[in-house]
């Protein structure tokens, strides 16, 4: 009976909800994040691919015609490897500086993060691995995207 | 309410055409699935139910745009929906669908001179603040459905008050990045403001009451990669005929979006008891092209 159904689906809506809930982020050994990214050659190779795919996006790439591409790579194999929970120290400058100035609005933050996406699925990386990162990078939106 | 309706629609339209030629070409900015598939009356949303995010995958300054056909196939009817929306800036959507619900075997029984029940439904729904994605806020909308029946002798017949009438609702959608077991999850609650029977479909308001009543609509669900989602929903209903009690409705849904241009849903729905005849469940299946 549609009650029956009802109060399946209502439970099923509930446990998502609550698996959600109770798996926070800071919970988990950071290590595995920067293991699971293929440790430093891995993220290096990520990053090329990432820098690839900004260099064929015509919505964003015309942004970083003034940026210093190999300090940009090196930075953000830095960044990505101390945020991932490896050995590294982050030592650039921060998100606000880096992309002040570069006028990055929702849509061009939106491409940055598709290029990633597109070079995460190019480096065969996992669906829960991409996630993790991802969760790690969405904060900064408040720090790059200008309003 | 008609003339009011079609005033603010041409209005709006009319206001946003100069803004349009600032806009670029659609350039598909938003992440792969944020602007949902297309729920029945034709918004963004999951299939029974609206939600807060926007048709298409524009994101700020760009525009974009979705068309759909939907299937239902129940134990006794069956509903057919098509339609398009266009959204603008991620910040507003306009959109255009026509229902036909086809009478199936109480057709048949009654020998009832119309075969079907259609309606025509412009939705518009206003992103107010937040995002999806980015920050802590939820994304909260305003929407509101303006539905008229072509075929209103049986709905009269049966009670129903109104032949054309608005729904409103406010709508919030959060999306969390790996949210759990590694995967990004996502949940969206509405508040709908409403008298319809059965969508609009058997009418507005009834013999029981005339009144709106505050109707709660809930989806939750989890991507289980990034091009495929899984969930459920629920929409409770309105109950103001008197010759049929109508119930709340369910469904859980599969989507699949193969890439930004065109996603599939598939869907399990309980929609209770439908003009008389009980246990009303079937599939649902709906195909949604987007830029």
């Amino acid at each position: 009976m549609t009650g029956r159904t009802g109060i399946s689906v209502l439970a099923l809506l509930a446990a998502i909800l609550l698996a959600a809930c109770a798996t926070t982020p800071g919970l988990r050994p950071q290590q595995t994040l920067y293991v699971e990214l293929g440790e430093l050659p891995g993220i290096t190779a990520l990053v090329d691919e990432f820098l690839w795919q900004i260099a064929a996006d015509e919505r964003i790439n015309q942004r970083f015609s003034e940026s210093n591409i190999a300090r940009f790579h090196d930075k953000l194999v830095e960044h990505f490897c101390a945020l991932s929970g490896g050995p590294c120290i982050y030592s650039g400058d921060d998100m606000r500086r880096t992309h002040a100035g570069m006028g990055i609005d929702y849509a061009a933050f939106n491409a940055l993060v598709e290029d990633l996406i597109e070079a995460l699925d190019a480096r065969a990386i996992g669906t829960s691995t991409q996630n993790r990162l991802l969760a790690l990078l969405a904060p900064m939106h408040a720090d790059i995207i200008e309003r | 309410m008609t003339a009011l309706a079609r005033r603010v629609v041409l209005l709006t339209m009319l206001g946003i055409a100069p803004a349009l030629s600032a806009f670029e070409m659609p350039r598909n900015s938003r992440i792969l699935a944020t602007g949902g598939a297309t729920q029945l009356e034709g918004q963004a949303g999951g299939g029974i139910v609206p939600w807060a995010v926007l048709a298409g995958y524009g994101s700020s300054g760009e525009f974009g745009a979705s068309g759909f056909y939907t299937h239902v196939e129940l134990s006794d009817y069956a509903l057919d929906a098509f339609g398009v929306a266009a959204s603008f800036d991620n910040r507003l959507e306009l959109s255009l669908a026509r229902q036909a619900f086809d009478l199936g075997t109480l057709g048949d029984a009654l020998g009832l001179p119309d075969k079907e029940l259609r309606q025509n439904i412009i939705g518009i729904k206003l992103r107010l603040y937040g995002d999806l994605i980015y920050g802590a806020s939820p994304q909260f909308s305003f929407g509101l459905q303006y539905k008229r029946n072509l075929d209103f002798g049986i709905p009269s017949a049966v009670g129903a008050r109104r032949a054309n009438d608005t729904d409103f609702y406010v709508s919030a959608a959060k999306l969390w990045l790996d949210g759990a077991f590694g995967r990004n999850v996502f949940a969206n609650f509405n508040l709908r403001y409403s008298r319809a029977n059965q969508l609009g479909i058997l009418g507005f308001g009834g013999d029981r009451s005339d009144h709106r009543d505050v109707l709660i609509e809930a989806a939750a669900g989890v991507f289980v990669t990034r091009r495929v989602a899984i969930g459920a929903e629920y929409r409770q209903q309105p109950d103001k005929l008197g010759f049929s009690p109508a119930d709340d409705w369910f469904d859980i849904f599969v989507a699949a979006f193969p890439h930004k241009h065109l996603s599939l849903t598939a869907a399990y729905a309980d929609l209770g008891t439908i003009a008389t005849l009980h246990d009303q469940r079937g599939w649902y299946v709906s195909v949604e092209l987007a830029f």
